[in-house]
């Protein structure tokens, strides 16, 4: 027994050890067998108050009463195509609101590869990408777009909206740092909220607001250079963007990226088949090396004339989103007619580069013709397809605003051209765009209806704001 | 252990020493909700396969690191694409390790997913060959087409992925009416009177007052459940909810907190804490409680016990968003989803969602409910005031296929799918479990989960069905549990008996039988 005992007890340890040792072990017994108590005083309501509060609790109702007027709930109807002329609400008009840059939505090659496409494929495919849902016509169209825009891969998705709203975060997590125009549309913010990146919002089209933010970055990193080693940065832009209708200063920004190590995510919605010699968007306008920009994300719905959207640049990059893009690993694929009428549209656009330079010139002439209207200010560059038309002054409140546009978009509706009001989700916008008129040129439109348009607006304006 | 409260699983546990029959059947007549028996089954994983499947991975694993290691020191060349030199110095684009299962395992069986096809996926369909000389990671297409492989790939289920028929015929039709395109958003000029047709006519068939269609079945999720709930308000979502359930709760801001799939104890445990202490720390009463749940889901094959959930929603006060995605048109006596096959009132469910690409043979979803919750997403909605409205051409096969399932259109054959359906759905069913594979999931759902738990097993049974002339879906880590590999086949109506039992058959020869 002796030999168990440890040696100071033998040798016989000070005595003030034995007694703190003592004490140690009392407490430990106490502590074994007092009650255990929570730190929060849960409050052990008793199963009769339980119910009393579900009893009481009333939830909101689930949906709040939309007003009957409220001007986003009545749609205007579209009897019959989109097309150049349109009918909306029974009265046949020129059609100035449909994105339709290139007039290919009536044109009738692209229905007739469509209904080859329709012959042979049916309509649906029935299944995502990974399972049975790629068919040869995906494919082709990946090809024929990468080669177009001159990158290694393109990659499709079956919805505009989708494209840069899954693209964005695949590559962009939680603590990198994303640095975007305060004019981004909505898919972009979308994109940017699903990723929980940082976002540091820039004034629109400001380089020195961006640089200013750029440098704050760097003094943050040399504080913390282990963080900054793994911390991705991107800086997000349109090409032509679709809120204010300029164009954004691309060369500059790549001066900025190699400046401070910062990769471009360009999104070219509007600008794809637009800008440029050949339609291939802002970097041929700017005469910029395709491979400097890191993602180039547009839609098929524009100028395509079909549904959906493609993100082209470097194999590194979009080979990626083939397993992490979820609206491309978790939904189903483009419509085999779609992807066939936008090959056929491609086509167009190679064999007919001459028209992009015609949409140009009649950009530029209504761009002109609407310069001066009292009360309307035009919003936009001179080449672009989408103008805005601003009210110079504002009456008040976004509310009276968006009614006086009303009285003039009905005042042209009923002379015969199709306009539109911006539409906007107010309460979910980060930077709200004022109210504005849309107006889109389209290559279809001829002089003539050109100079209606315009001066049916002038009249317009004239009657209802003054 | 034998539970005996109504509504959850019984599972008897056999002895070790003779043969167990694990099979946990369960069939509930839970105080009258339900009026018909209710089997589903998710056969426990045997402990042997279990711990061949680890193994099987570690080995996968420790060959991932010794290649890993090989390519660093430039032993072995590195196949994968690299970043442009003049942006090496930039901060690494993808971090190493999230590749590291992409590089070493699913490299390997790459070639079970993505497989191009060339015709219509119907019950047979035309296949690309494709092979690889490097050992998957580059393609090369030789040219030839593989033709009539049985599809049990595709999310068919009705049979209306034809490429003849009214169907087509009228999608044609439209498509040179109206082209393939509209170029604008609903709220602006795009809105077609071919859509409001639609949605009157999704509204009658599902038996609600009013519906919205929208151009993608995923989007219908990301874009409308954060217009419905937001911050101060509660998400119960079920543990295997699709991505698109999960990023619309995300992106609402709402607190989510999750029950055990198809558990209605651990639900109304979440619902009762929640009523009872309100949000976390203020301890103020939630805004609303919006339920998210799915008819059929795809990976388990598992049925939503509706009954109870809408028994609970109502007990509770609270919202419940069914996602139909699977289940229209493949369930219930006349093809009208969950609803229609437990036989309940459609106005009980608050948002009913579904999508339109499985078993309409188009694309994009729906939501159906009251007036005022329709009216608030036409104004509200993201999709509505910012994406594309739906192509005309697929907004006429979703019009001729709901006529054709309800019969309008003077015939019989709609019905006469549903039925060839269920009719499929059993006998496949029947004949895999007797041969003695684990099948997951409810006994009525035309998604079969065939377990196959090794990773070995994935790449080998897809290679060697397609060998047979046979294309099924292999599903394994990231989508399912990392030991729950499975092969997954979605029946069709255009299935006959015979490519059943050729499918049948020749599944037992790629040996994987359960244990």
């Amino acid at each position: 027994f002796e030999s168990c005992l440890p040696s100071w007890v033998l040798t016989g340890a000070p005595a003030y050890h034995l007694i703190l040792e003592g004490i140690l072990i009392l407490w430990i017994v106490r502590l074994l067998f007092s009650k255990t108590y929570k730190l929060q005083e849960r409050s052990d309501l008793t199963l009769k108050e339980k119910e009393e509060l579900i009893e009481e609790w009333q939830p909101e109702p689930l949906v709040p009463s939309v007003p009957k007027d409220h001007p986003a709930l009545n749609y205007n109807i579209v009897s019959g195509p989109p097309t150049h002329i349109i009918t909306v609400n029974g009265k046949e008009c020129i059609n100035f609101a449909s994105f339709n840059f290139l007039g290919l939505l009536n044109n009738e090659k692209v229905k007739s590869a469509a209904q080859a496409s329709l012959k042979k494929y049916g309509v649906g495919t029935c299944g995502p990408r990974g399972f049975y849902g790629t068919f040869d016509v995906h494919l082709e169209l990946e090809e024929r777009l990468a080669k177009f825009m001159r990158t290694e891969e393109a990659i499709i998705y079956s919805y505009g909206f989708a494209t840069i709203a899954s693209a964005i975060p695949a590559y962009s997590k939680r603590g990198d740092i994303v640095f975007v125009d305060e004019a981004a549309c909505f898919a972009i913010q979308k994109g940017l909220q699903a990723s929980r990146s940082n976002i540091k919002l820039f004034k629109h089209n400001d380089m020195a607001d961006l640089e200013r933010l750029l440098k704050e970055q760097e003094t943050e990193d040399q504080k913390n250079p282990r963080k900054a080693r793994v911390t991705r940065r991107f800086i997000v832009v349109e090409g032509l963007y679709m809120n204010t209708g300029d164009i954004c200063p691309l060369p500059e920004l790549i001066k900025l990226k190699y400046k401070y190590k910062v990769r471009i995510f360009l999104e070219e919605s509007l600008s794809f088949g637009v800008l440029g010699e050949h339609g291939r968007g802002i970097t041929e306008h700017f005469g910029i090396n395709i491979d400097d920009i890191d993602l180039i994300s547009a839609n098929m719905e524009n100028s395509l004339a079909s549904i959906g959207g493609f993100c082209c640049g470097r194999s590194f990059i979009i080979d990626h989103q083939r397993l992490s893009g979820q609206g491309y690993c978790f939904s189903a694929s483009l419509p085999p007619l779609l992807a066939a009428a936008a090959i056929e549209a491609l086509n167009i656009m190679e064999d007919n580069p001459d028209i992009f330079q015609t949409l140009r010139t009649k950009c530029e002439r209504i761009h002109k013709a609407l310069q001066g209207i009292s009360g309307l200010k035009v919003v936009g560059e001179s080449f672009s397809p989408a103008l805005h038309l601003q009210l110079e002054e504002s009456c008040g409140s976004r509310e009276n605003d968006v009614k006086l546009l009303k009285r003039v978009v009905d005042y042209c509706m009923n002379s015969g051209i199709a306009l539109t009001q911006a539409r906007y989700l107010e309460k979910e916008e980060k930077c709200l765009p004022p109210p504005s008129i849309r107006v889109v040129i389209t290559v279809e439109q001829t002089e003539q209806e050109l100079d209606k348009a315009a001066s049916l607006l002038k009249e317009a304006a004239q009657s209802v704001l003054n | 252990w034998l539970n005996s409260a109504g509504s959850s699983f019984c599972s008897v546990v056999g002895d070790a020493e003779h043969i167990p029959d694990h099979r946990i059947n369960h069939i509930i007549h839970n105080g009258g909700l339900y009026k018909r028996p209710f089997n589903e089954a998710f056969e426990e994983t045997p402990m042997l396969v279990a711990v061949l499947t680890y193994v099987g991975y570690g080995v996968l694993t420790l060959f991932g690191y010794l290649r890993d290691f090989m390519r660093q020191w430039k032993i072995e060349k590195c196949q994968n694409a690299t970043e442009r030199e003049e942006q090496k110095d930039f901060v690494p684009l993808y971090q190493d390790f999230e590749n590291f299962y992409n590089r070493n395992l699913y490299m390997r069986i790459r070639d079970s997913w993505n497989r191009p096809i060339c015709s219509v996926p119907g019950a047979k369909v035309d296949m690309m060959e494709r092979v690889s000389h490097d050992y998957n990671w580059t393609f090369t297409y030789t040219g030839r087409v593989i033709k009539d492989i049985i599809n049990m790939g595709s999310y068919n289920y009705l049979g209306f992925a034809q490429k003849t028929g009214p169907c087509q015929e009228a999608a044609a039709k439209v498509l040179s009416q109206y082209g393939a395109g509209v170029c604008s958003t609903r709220q602006e000029m795009g809105n077609l009177d071919k859509h409001e047709e639609l949605e009157k006519l999704v509204a009658r068939f599902l038996g609600v007052e009013s519906a919205m269609a929208y151009g993608m079945g995923f989007a219908t999720n990301s874009m409308n459940i954060p217009a419905l709930v937001g911050k101060g308000c509660l998400i119960l979502s079920d543990e295997l909810n699709h991505a698109s359930l999960v990023l619309g709760a995300r992106l609402s801001g709402a607190t989510i907190r999750i029950f055990k799939h198809n558990n209605m104890q651990s639900l109304e445990k979440l619902l009762k804490d929640a009523i009872v202490h309100g949000q976390p720390r203020t301890r103020r009463p939630w805004k609303k409680i919006l339920i998210l749940v799915e008819g059929i889901y795809s990976m388990e094959g598992s049925i939503v016990r509706l009954p109870e959930v809408i028994a609970l929603k109502k007990k509770y006060k609270s919202y419940l968003y069914l996602d139909e995605a699977h289940s229209i048109g493949a369930l219930g006596p006349s093809g009208r989803g969950v609803v229609d096959y437990f036989g309940l009132n459609p106005e009980d469910v608050d948002v009913m969602m579904g999508t339109f690409t499985k078993s309409f043979g188009a694309a994009g979803g729906y939501i159906g409910g009251k007036k005022e919750l329709i009216d608030y997403l036409r104004t509200y909605s993201h999709s509505a005031a910012y994406a594309t409205s739906m192509s005309p051409p697929v907004v006429e096969q979703i019009i001729t296929s709901v006529k054709c399932i309800m019969g309008e259109d003077g015939t019989t054959i709609g019905r006469a799918r549903v039925q060839q359906l269920a009719e499929n759905t059993r006998y496949f069913r029947r004949r895999l479990k007797e041969m003695g594979f684990i099948i997951y999931g409810n006994e009525d759902s035309p998604v079969v989960p065939l377990m196959l738990y090794m990773p070995a097993k994935i790449g080998a049974f897809g290679r060697e069905m397609l060998k047979r002339n046979i294309g099924v879906v292999v599903v394994g880590f990231p989508a399912t549990p990392i030991i729950e590999s499975r092969a997954r086949f979605c029946l069709s109506a255009a299935h006959t008996k015979e490519m059943l039992d050729t499918v049948s058959l020749s599944s037992c020869l790629p040996s994987a039988h359960a244990c």
